[in-house]
């Protein structure tokens, strides 16, 4: 656009991308922040952070999804403007996104043709595009029947078609959104042949990911993102997966909580060769065995994604499975009529689940019928056999509220208008105060402040110290280092070992959760 | 935080809605080249003012009343029930065999024959809407079209039974014989005469209105203070929740469109029993569809519906004595009720999005 | 009269009586395969035919009430477009909304222009749409310069001059025009680019999306196009198949083309399968009050309620499975 930018194009430094000081809200969350960044052509870029750290957002604001508050983007020098997806397709951006962008029912070259189309009439544009698909395979090694119904192929041979896609749009700059959540080892590493192969065609890629593993093997340059800023951008020979572990996770001041040693009693919780395959056919869970006794508080650390949500539907009774599950020494039903939310509270689990609005509350509910939720049939909510006694359910949420310290103290404001803290004691307040035998939390702190954090670790440990047995799965390493008296991490829906908190740090447990196993390890 | 306070929810939007539905209306009426006020002024009069009249609104009242909680129920658990004609239909034949073939020695009073009325017409109306629930919940097909389609089947099936077996020997009309007398139910005129007040004796209100308004209450204290209805409302916010609370979604959406169809049936006692005291091709007469609007409209609460019930029985009523009294034919109630399901159901967002932005600039202005 | 004869013209009128069938389904079909579910094609088939035959009846001139007819449906899509595109509202209300506006409109507007019960004037002459006899077809004609009634001159005919002249030949051009919509249709949807797009949008708006397409254009266009066959259905029930509009003179064809639709698994060919045997159980209903099959008596109103009996049996599963495209129903909300 400017003048000085075109020569600068012309002297053939200009980065593929570059993008200066963007920032952007969503409402008090600050997603990006002051974010630049800089892409040479020709390289894979990675961009690592853990979940919710703005990756996804940046990447939403270059593929023209969302428009930056602040900031300017540049493409090989120029100055561009990306208002819209079809502005980023001009300005030669392709994006693979996590959740495949595909018609299921239309074939490969269909999909590949829609928005590109030459002229109004298919045949001709189906008949170039096979042409062109099959040179696009035989340069880039990606090998996909033009002709088979998406609904058709694997995963990993649908990402291929997304790939295809973006290079059939002549895109120079491809970017990769998680592109391995979905794929496994195998497929993962045709992935990355492909990468390298688009790589030393002249394209430029970026990755985004929260493996180190793979940032470790494909990158060029990394860049690591935390909290919506960006941390450090490092060319990935001058570094190691334990700094960019330290980078990712932060070196904020620990939230130790005060904590007596555990003393662990009697297993509450065995479970024995435990196998979960979901809706789509993919196995999550690949055979985990795990105990958790009382008075101990088990920590499953991992990056998401690698089957601990999976572990804790199938414990909170909203996924079957195979294997055994035994609660006190006796089994629960796991596929049965027993196998539901009720059953496995009244069998004394009760659950802080991952997503409290998704599952634990019911946003449009006030406060006090939260409270209930769940344990609605229990006897302290029921005035006689027909009706429920709403005011000793007001009364009960606002005992709970005043205790957990819930602001405001209102009972009858809907759990929509709660901050994440509160709605987080809500569901934490039902469910300790449930007196379980064990206590299942998931996430407990995700977007939830400081001073909440604190008050929920308190009535975890505070639970543990009860006698009561508690397993916790959280993605923040210093969470689990700090709350648990015993820590699993998983991988790819298995158990790779297990640690003493005062033994390990947040290093080796990152290279545990990115599948890389220690010499020695059990 | 909120982007507009409660009342404005629960009060100015809806109000919004129905302003615009009715300015609309009148804009028709003009169109026809009638005056909208003159012609409100005759619906008025027609619908109050006359011990007649309000015999007649609030039969309609009752009716509406009966499809407008049918109808809310099932969108409490997020599901659309259209059937509700259908249903009403089916219910009317529960309630016909009921009367016709239960020996009058079981019946010995009226009260009795209501009650088996009232159970025979909820069992036939929630059997009607088991299919369409089932298969809902089983196989993911649409209530919405499967509920339209059982309408008709419940029409072609009411007019082969009138046609055919239950038909009056002998009579012209396709009807069934009349029911025995002790089944008839007591009217309005009945029952405030001995409270010495005078009641149009040809009106037709009768005392399903006070089952109606008890069924208010029932379908009130169901909703908001049973554990079912806590189920069917957690379930109609957000099946995951519900699913994670051990809530089962194929039990709910079953229970809740059988209410929702035991409901619709009940509104026969009303309708065949107390009016038409025989079974009758079309005595439902659309209510089904106006339980539709009255939900809508009522927000579906109770006393929402109630009041959403009594305005459809006012423009029902006041609809027909215009057809009388003007050119205006009764079809302007149809219209009318298009035009309020229009804006307080599909176009919410219209009214909603502007309102919001108004309030979120005040507050704006406050905190500046 | 024989048998064969018989079947023909049974079929001839199950013919005419699934043409209005067969243009909402095809309606549907593409408001559907665009994702935006379709109740209210019955109150567009209303307006439409109100429309066209107050028009026709008014000016004489029934393309003019073609016109109006196709304009008045348009209006009715462009309405549902607005609530459930632009304000993301319930689709399915404001389908059962408008079914309702339009069925009082259209008394309402009857009444005060023609004061006639809610009807119009019996259209005459230009006012409809005539018949075709196609070349060589025995017609009227024929029979005079024969000297015989047209019904035995088709008697004495060949089979084949049987079937031509009482099946083929003899409809208004409407019908033709339906007919020829079934390939049209097939072309557009999946030959053509716009095809493609409409059929993604219905599918998975999120590809088009971020293919850079825009969905609310495809998505108003499948309303245009729905308005336009909608309001073909209209003038044909009011000005072809009928005389002049009578009040709910649609009487369901909406939504039976809706199981038509569903019958058809959204797909224009089967379409013209699905309407042409609504087509067919309407004529013998017709034609035929009860059915005797030899002591088993089938009653009229079976005859009428199978094609919602059969539509329930499909969605039940027991025969084939028929899935609808994967958005419909659902308001586009850009996410990532």
């Amino acid at each position: 656009m400017v003048g000085a930018k075109t020569e600068g194009q012309q002297a053939t430094v200009a980065p593929a991308i570059e993008l200066r000081g963007i920032s952007k809200a969503f409402g008090p969350v600050q997603a990006n922040k002051d974010i630049s960044i800089s892409v040479q052509p020709g390289t894979i870029h990675g961009i690592i952070g853990e979940n919710g750290a703005g990756k996804s957002t940046l990447m939403s604001i270059l593929y023209g999804f969302y428009k930056a508050d602040e900031g300017q983007i540049f493409i090989h020098g120029e100055e561009t403007q990306i208002p819209d997806s079809q502005a980023a397709i001009r300005a030669g951006i392709g994006m693979v996104f996590q959740h495949f962008k595909l018609v299921e029912n239309f074939s490969v070259l269909e999909n590949v043709i829609l928005g590109v189309e030459d002229g109004a009439m298919l045949r001709p544009s189906l008949a170039k595009a096979r042409k062109t698909l099959k040179s696009l395979a035989d340069e880039y090694e990606l090998h996909v029947n033009p002709e088979a119904l998406i609904e058709d192929l694997g995963v990993g041979t649908q990402q291929r078609v997304e790939i295809l896609k973006a290079l059939y749009r002549e895109a120079d700059i491809l970017i990769l959104d998680e592109p391995t959540g979905v794929l496994t080892p195998a497929e993962a590493d045709h992935l990355f042949r492909i990468l390298n192969g688009l790589r030393d065609q002249g394209k430029t890629i970026i990755l985004i990911t929260h493996k180190l593993r793979e940032i470790m093997e494909i990158t060029d340059t990394v860049s690591v993102m935390r909290r919506g800023q960006m941390t450090a951008t490092v060319k990935t020979k001058d570094t190691n997966p334990e700094e960019l572990a330290e980078l990712m996770v932060g070196r904020k001041v620990l939230l130790r909580v005060d904590k007596v040693p555990a003393q662990p009693g009697e297993n509450v919780l065995d479970i024995k060769n435990l196998r979960m395959v979901d809706d789509h056919g993919v196995e999550r869970l690949k055979g985990i065995n795990l105990n958790v006794r009382a008075g101990e508080i088990l920590g499953i650390a991992g990056v998401s994604g690698n089957g601990q949500s999976e572990l804790l539907e199938v414990l909170g009774g909203y996924a079957t499975a195979t294997g055994e599950i035994r609660i006190n020494g006796d089994p629960i039903d796991l596929t049965g009529k027993y196998s539901d939310g009720r059953s496995r509270r009244e069998r004394g689990i009760a659950h802080v689940p991952e997503d409290r609005q998704e599952h634990g509350l019911i946003m449009n509910f006030p406060a006090w019928q939260n409270i209930a939720f769940g344990y609605h049939h229990s006897e302290e909510f029921q005035k006689n056999a027909l009706l429920m006694d709403n005011a000793k359910m007001v009364e009960i949420a606002q005992d709970k509220m005043d205790r957990f310290d819930v602001r405001p103290p209102i009972p009858s404001l809907e759990a929509k208008s709660f901050s994440g803290g509160n709605q987080q004691k809500i569901v934490v307040a039902r469910e300790i105060e449930r007196n379980p035998d064990l206590l299942l939390v998931g996430q407990p702190t995700r977007g939830v402040d400081i001073g909440a954090i604190e008050f929920i670790h308190k009535q975890i440990i505070g639970l543990r110290d009860q006698g009561k047995a508690v397993l916790l799965v959280s993605v923040e390493l210093e969470e689990i280092l700090s709350l648990s008296d015993r820590i699993a991490v998983m991988f790819d829906g298995h158990i790779m070992g297990e640690r003493m908190p005062d033994q390990t740090d947040e290093r080796e447990l990152g290279l545990l959760m990115a599948g890389v196993t220690g010499e020695g390890d059990s | 935080m909120d982007k507009m306070p409660k009342w404005a929810d629960v009060a100015l939007i809806p109000f919004l809605n129905l302003l615009i539905a009715f300015v609309l209306s009148g804009l028709v009426i003009f169109a026809i080249g009638e005056n909208p006020f003159k012609a409100l002024m005759t619906m008025i009069d027609g619908a109050f003012g006359s011990t007649y009249g309000w015999g007649y609104t609030l039969y309609y009242t009752t009716n509406f009343i009966f499809t407008g909680l049918a109808v809310s129920i099932a969108f409490k658990a997020a599901m659309f029930n259209i059937g509700g004609e259908g249903q009403a239909m089916i219910g009317g034949l529960g309630v016909g065999i009921a009367c016709l073939f239960i020996p009058t020695v079981l019946m010995p009073h009226w009260t009795i024959a209501l009650v088996f009325a009232m159970i025979a017409g909820a069992i036939f109306g929630a059997g009607w809407a088991l299919i369409p629930a089932y298969l809902q919940a089983k196989r993911g097909s649409h209530v919405v079209i499967t509920t339209i389609m059982f309408n008709f089947i419940a029409t072609a099936l009411m007019g082969y039974l009138l046609i055919g077996p239950l038909k009056l020997k002998g009579a012209q009309e396709s009807a069934s014989a009349s029911f025995p007398d002790v089944t008839n139910l007591p009217t309005l005129h009945e029952l405030l005469a001995p409270l010495g007040i005078s009641f149009s004796k040809s009106a037709p209100a009768n005392v399903s209105l006070f089952i109606a308004l008890a069924m208010c209450v029932v379908v009130y204290l169901l909703m908001n203070r049973s554990r079912l209805g806590y189920e069917i409302r957690a379930f109609g916010e957000s099946p995951t929740a519900s699913v994670y609370a051990g809530i089962s979604p194929t039990k709910i959406i079953i229970v809740a469109m059988m209410l929702s169809g035991a409901i619709s049936g009940l509104m026969a006692i009303n309708a065949t029993m107390g009016q038409h005291e025989r079974l009758i091709l079309n005595a439902v007469e659309g209510a089904g569809f106006i339980g539709i609007a009255v939900a809508l409209m009522g927000r579906n609460h109770p006393f929402g519906v109630l009041l959403a019930a009594l305005l459809f029985g006012f423009l029902y009523q006041g609809g027909s004595e215009l057809s009388l009294w003007s050119k205006i034919p009764r079809e302007l109630i149809v219209v009318i009720q298009g035009l309020v399901i229009l804006f307080t159901g599909a176009l919410d967002n219209m009214v909603r999005m502007p309102v919001e932005r108004m309030f979120i600039a005040a507050a704006k202005r406050k905190d500046a | 009269m024989d048998l064969f004869l018989t079947i023909i013209q049974i079929a001839d009128s199950g013919l005419r009586l699934a043409t209005p069938l067969l243009f909402a389904c095809l309606a549907g079909l593409f408001s559907e395969r665009a994702g935006i579910f379709d109740i209210g094609l019955e109150g567009k088939i209303l307006v439409s035919a109100f429309m066209s035959a107050a028009i026709a009846a008014v000016t004489g001139s029934v393309w003019l009430g073609l016109l109006c007819g196709i304009f008045a449906s348009i209006s009715f899509s462009a309405v549902h477009g607005i609530a459930s595109i632009t304000f993301r509202g319930n689709q399915l209300i404001s389908g059962v909304a408008l079914n309702f506006l339009a069925s009082g409109i259209t008394v309402l507007a009857a009444q005060a222009w023609f004061s006639q019960g809610g009807r119009t004037p019996p259209l005459m002459g230009e006012g409809r749409f005539m018949p075709i006899e196609l070349p060589f077809a025995l017609g009227r004609s024929d029979a005079e310069a024969a000297g015989v009634p047209l019904r035995v001159l088709i008697d004495q005919a060949n089979p084949i001059q049987q079937i031509y002249s009482e099946f083929i030949s003899g409809h208004t051009i409407l019908v033709y025009v339906a007919l020829l919509m079934v390939p049209l249709s097939w072309f557009v949807l999946f030959r053509t680019r716009f095809g493609l797009r409409l059929r993604a949008v219905g599918e998975n708006p999120a590809a088009v999306d971020t293919a850079g397409v825009s969905v609310i254009k495809l998505r108003y266009a499948s309303m245009a196009i729905a308005g336009t066959l909608c309001g073909l259905s209209g003038v044909y029930l009011a000005t072809g198949l009928g005389a002049g509009f009578i009040k709910e003179m649609s009487a369901g064809r909406g939504y039976i083309a809706l199981a038509a639709l569903i019958f058809a698994k959204w797909k224009p060919v089967p379409a013209l399968g699905a309407t042409f045997l609504f087509g067919l159980l309407e004529a013998i209903a017709n034609r035929y009050q009860n059915i005797d099959l030899g002591g088993f008596v089938i009653p009229v109103q079976f005859m009428q309620a199978l094609p919602y009996i059969l539509t329930v049996v499909i969605l039940a599963g027991f025969v084939g499975k028929s899935v609808a495209p994967k958005a419909g129903g659902q308001p586009y909300v850009k996410e990532r």
